[in-house]
Formats: C-alpha cells, sequence, structure tokens
C-alpha cells in the first residue's frame, strides 16, 4: 500500500507471518524496521554473517540472544564470531567480576547455541572466513568490515549488535549503503606517491596513514595512490592493510578504502573513484602527525606491550618468531601480550612460533582482546602497542598511556624494559 | 494545539517516524553527533570528554542531535538504557540512523517499551529550544513523526 514498505518476496513475507517459526519472525521485524526507517526498496540475500553480539554490554543483550535461542533460532548462513569478555582456552587471564564471568560467559554460549562458529576473533577473515568477492555478506566489527569490503571486495554495510544475528538468522538484510555498487566508488583520493619507499617499508606507518584516512575521510568511501603491494604475497601487504583500515575505522568510521593497483575494486584510479574526487596529496610531515596522534608519551619506562589488535594472523606470528630467534627474552618488568584466534594459536603452535613467544615470556591471549576486558596487570600504566587501533581506545578504556610503534621497536623495547623508536624513519 | 501535522502551524514540527511510539519531556540538543559506547554510561549521563555536553543526562529527555556515531555497539547500549529506564524519553535525528533504529527495536521485542524515534529536517532540528518541552508522536517508521514544542 505505501511506498515506504520494502517490497518482499513471498518468501520473506512468509518469514514475517511466522512460516519459518517465532525466532525468524523476531529477526525480520528487527530488518524490515530497519528497512523502513532507512528508506530501502527491497531486501538483499547474504552469503555469510560475522556477528559481534558476544562481547557482554549489559543484560539487554544476553536476553535477546536468549529469547532467540528459547525460540528455536538457528542462523542459516555461515556466521563466525568475534570476541567475547573471557578468554576460554586460558582460564584466569580476564580479571572478571562475578557479573561478567557467569553472563559473559551465557552469551557466548547462547551465540554457539544458535549455529554460530566459536571462532571468538576479530579478524575471522584469517582464520578461514574469506568471503567471494561481489558476495553480499553481513559483517559486524569494525575493522572486519573494513577487511572484507576493501581487501576482500565482498560487499557488507556497517552492521553490529542484533542486526548481525537478525541478518544471520533471516539470511537477509535490507539492500542500503555499501550493498549498493554506486555506493562503493571514492569520494576522495589521498596520494601517497610523495612518501619515501623506505619510509614504507617501516611497519609503523601503515596504522599512520590509517589515522589520516580516519580523520579525512570520515565515514566516506576513499581511494589511496602511490602505496606498494600485492595481496598474493604471503600476508604481508595483507597485514598491512589489516592495520591500515582496523585504525581507519577506529580514527573516522571508514568502512572501505580502495588501494589503487593492490585492492580488488580499484585495478585502477578511474576504476575506483568518482570523476572529480578531489586529490589530496599526502606528506611525511601529515604522517608522522597522525603517528604522534595515536602516542600519548614517547619516552621512558614501559610496563607492558600488547600485540595482535586485530588478532594477530600466522604470517605476524612467524614475523614475531623470527624477531626473537636471535637476543634476550623479555625483560621481567614488562609483560607482553599477543591477541590471536584460537585457530591462528593452533597454527602457531604446531610451527613453533608460539613456543618461542612464550619462551621469551610473552603470553598468548586468545577469544577476547586485551582492551575490552580486564586482562592487563592492575599497575600497568605505559604500554607500547603496534596497533593503531589498540593505541587509539586504550587510553580511555583503560586509563593508561600508549606509545605506538613497529613490531621490531615492541620487541626491542620490551628486552629493555623501555621505549625504543628510531625517529630516523620518520623524517 | 493541534498534533495533526502542518509545516506551517507555529509550535508543530513534521518529521519522518524512524521507530514507532510517544513520548514528551524536556528537549536536550546536542551540538555534536553522540555515540552511545563509550560516549553514555550506564546512568544515563553523556561521559565522551570530547563531548561538548560532557557531564549532561539524557534520561528522560527529548534528545536531539545532528546523528549517532561511532561504534555499532550503540545500539546494545540504547536497548539497555531503555531496558533500565535511563533511556531518552525520544529520539530526534537529522539522519536515518539503523544503529539506534535497531536498539529501539528490540527493547520493543524485548520489553514492549517503544521509543519513539524521528527523523526531522537539520534546519527544524537546530530550531528546537534546549530545555523547551516537547511532545513526539512517531507512528510505523517511514510514515510521519510531529513534535509539539513548547518555548523554554
Amino acid at each position: 500500500m505505501t511506498s515506504a514498505a520494502p517490497d518482499l518476496t513471498a518468501e520473506e513475507q512468509g518469514m514475517l507471518a511466522g512460516d519459518q517459526g517465532p525466532a525468524v519472525a523476531l529477526c525480520m521485524r528487527l530488518i524490515v524496521g530497519v528497512a523502513r526507517a532507512g528508506g530501502a526498496e527491497r531486501l538483499v540475500p547474504i552469503e555469510s554473517a560475522h556477528g559481534d553480539g558476544c562481547l557482554y554490554h549489559g543484560a539487554a543483550g544476553l536476553e535477546f540472544t536468549e529469547r532467540l535461542v528459547e525460540l528455536g533460532g538457528r542462523v542459516r548462513v555461515r556466521t563466525t564470531l568475534n570476541v567475547g569478555s573471557l578468554d576460554l582456552l586460558h582460564p584466569g587471564m580476564v580479571r572478571a567480576d562475578p557479573e561478567l564471568a557467569g553472563n559473559g560467559r551465557r552469551l557466548m554460549d547462547a551465540h554457539v547455541a544458535l549455529g554460530c562458529e566459536p571462532t571468538w576473533s576479530c579478524a575471522p577473515y584469517q582464520t578461514g572466513h574469506r568471503p567471494a568477492q561481489g558476495s553480499h555478506v553481513a559483517w559486524a566489527e569494525s575493522n572486519a568490515i573494513a577487511f572484507v569490503n576493501s581487501v576482500l571486495g565482498a560487499r557488507t554495510d556497517r552492521y553490529g549488535d542484533f542486526l548481525d544475528l537478525a541478518a544471520a538468522v533471516t539470511g537477509r538484510v535490507p539492500f542500503a549503503g555499501l550493498h549498493r555498487r554506486e555506493a562503493r566508488t571514492a569520494e576522495l583520493v589521498l596520494d601517497l606517491s610523495g612518501v619515501s619507499p623506505a619510509m614504507l617499508e617501516h611497519d609503523a606507518v601503515w596504522p599512520a596513514i590509517g589515522a589520516l584516512l580516519g580523520d579525512v575521510a570520515g565515514t566516506r568511501v576513499a581511494a589511496l595512490t602511490g602505496l606498494p603491494g600485492d595481496l598474493d604475497d604471503g600476508g604481508r601487504t595483507e597485514d598491512r592493510l589489516k592495520a591500515l583500515g582496523a585504525t581507519a575505522a577506529s580514527a573516522g568510521g571508514v568502512a572501505l578504502f580502495h588501494v589503487v593497483g593492490v585492492t580488488p575494486e580499484a585495478p585502477t584510479l578511474g576504476a575506483a573513484v568518482r570523476p572529480g574526487a578531489p586529490l589530496l596529496p599526502v606528506s611525511t610531515a601529515e604522517l608522522r602527525q597522525a603517528r604522534d596522534r595515536l602516542t600519548t608519551v614517547t619516552a621512558g619506562r614501559l610496563d607492558a606491550v600488547s600485540l595482535g589488535t586485530p588478532h594477530f594472523s600466522l604470517a605476524e606470528f612467524a614475523q614475531l618468531a623470527a624477531e626473537l630467534e636471535a637476543g634476550p627474552p623479555f625483560a621481567d618488568s614488562v609483560a607482553v601480550y599477543v591477541s590471536t584466534s584460537r585457530g591462528v594459536l593452533q597454527q602457531a603452535q604446531a610451527l613453533g612460533y608460539a613456543g618461542t613467544v612464550q619462551r621469551a615470556g610473552g603470553r598468548i591471549v586468545t577469544d577476547t582482546c586485551t582492551y575490552v576486558t580486564p586482562v592487563l596487570d592492575p599497575g600497568v600504566r605505559t604500554v607500547m602497542t603496534n596497533s593503531g587501533k589498540w593505541a587509539w581506545y586504550a587510553p580511555a578504556n583503560l586509563g593508561i598511556d600508549t606509545v605506538l610503534g613497529s613490531l621490531a621497536e615492541c620487541v626491542a623495547s620490551a628486552r629493555l624494559g623501555e621505549v625504543v623508536r628510531d625517529e630516523h624513519v620518520w623524517v | 494545539m493541534s498534533t495533526s501535522g502542518s509545516d506551517y502551524s507555529p509550535g508543530v514540527l513534521t518529521g519522518r517516524s524512524l521507530h514507532p511510539g510517544h513520548a514528551s519531556g524536556a528537549v536536550l540538543r546536542l551540538d555534536a553527533p553522540l555515540s552511545f559506547w563509550g560516549g553514555v554510561d550506564h546512568d544515563g549521563r553523556v561521559v565522551d570528554h570530547h563531548h561538548p555536553q560532557h557531564g549532561a543526562s539524557v534520561t528522560g529527555r527529548v534528545l536531539a542531535m545532528p546523528s549517532g556515531r561511532g561504534s555499532s555497539s550503540s545500539a546494545a547500549v540504547l536497548a539497555e538504557l531503555i531496558r533500565s529506564g535511563r533511556a531518552p524519553a525520544a529520539l530526534l535525528l537529522a539522519a536515518r540512523d539503523g544503529i539506534l533504529v535497531v536498539g529501539a527495536l528490540v527493547a520493543w521485542e524485548i520489553y514492549d517499551i517503544s521509543m519513539p524515534i524521528a527523523e526531522l529536517a537539520p534546519d527544524q532540528l537546530a530550531e528546537l529550544p534546549d530545555g523547551g518541552h516537547a511532545a513526539v508522536v512517531a507512528g510505523e517508521a517511514a510514515g510521519p513523526a510531529t513534535v509539539t514544542v513548547e518555548g523554554p
């Protein structure tokens, strides 16, 4: 009757009417409610989902998920899960109060009862969940959204609590936002051809590029030119773009970026960019300023190092193990945390990387992350990280100082017990 | 005062419903977008240090802001505030924010509480009297919504 409602297929109307049970009907009411509010003309089927409602925020999320279980809900597409509030493989790693321990566990269990895979990772794309280019998916978690859109070329809008599960249970999302091809064209271009190749070899530059991108683009789609990379190089380029995208999503709200000549939707500048889009040259000084915004203290005594936000990949484990093969263990005064998925940990154990990290004194965290739940020792004041995302959120979340550095600088600092950074690469 | 909805009658603004319901309260007009996750605590207070209205309480207010901001976990935080009775009475936005809409939808499904959300034009939003009284009546999403305003 009204053009405001999305056109539903006969099957979708039946889902709304309860033909496929009350859980599907409830989830369809959420999908249609959001479609109506947003003005979407129809829904689109999805091929997979990644849910992030398994981190405990309060009773409402738990009651919603357990309601779906009671109603017989079941995801109908492959659905991986983001981090939870607990490290289920390493009990005692999270210093959880009784509410968090009890309700956090119930929330994780309820998601598994719905048929979701217990991946507990913010990098599902590096533990076996890699949607095909051009496929529609419903992914939550800002870094995973940026990665699946940008690096894999699958299509997701920004999903989060409730809507991700509703999409997984119905297999539908509103046909809106970044599901629409025309919304995936870049509105601005950052030109990095003026940055030296040597500087781009320093791995801390990539989160700095992400911080700058988030600052300039906000929530808009941007393209980057002048960056090297090959997505078939064994993980190096992929991990750089993972770090860039995670920081851009935190600092701005970036859900899709194109790297011309590297990412799948940007074989050429013309293919990725709206005609007439502004081209902004990026200077070395701007990257240094972006790096400095991810740093609250630049020198002095160090209490901890946090690696693996988003979760460490196997390639990053190999790189860390290579750094640690020669040289002394970490200083006793520095706690070194490496967050990863249980899937990657299993491979890292088989290849000996995990043992190398632990022999040096490192602590491996799975299923959760060190800035969303109490993991760090209470006395920790200053933390070094190679993660722009961690550096963005941890000062407010944890009330600590952070310093951004490369993986090699993190290792050198952890060995010495104080901040070591090479300023020469930033000039 | 009429709530039948006319763009021209003084004191009655006509917008677009994003989530149905009716409610009234004192207007809290925010000067910048607010993220509920990390930006509002369990008591409904604005705790984002970067926000111009840091320290204000959103509980029971007709909360007007250009848009939501940031994390998609804002849906869970909004649903939790509605559950605990610390939520705004209504939301008035200048953007079609699906994250906040789904928080309101879940609170309706699980707790039978319907917090109206309406979309207004940016200039309508800017003219709302901060601290004045407003009554919001929103029909089914994508249908009309009216906001009846009395001066401060």
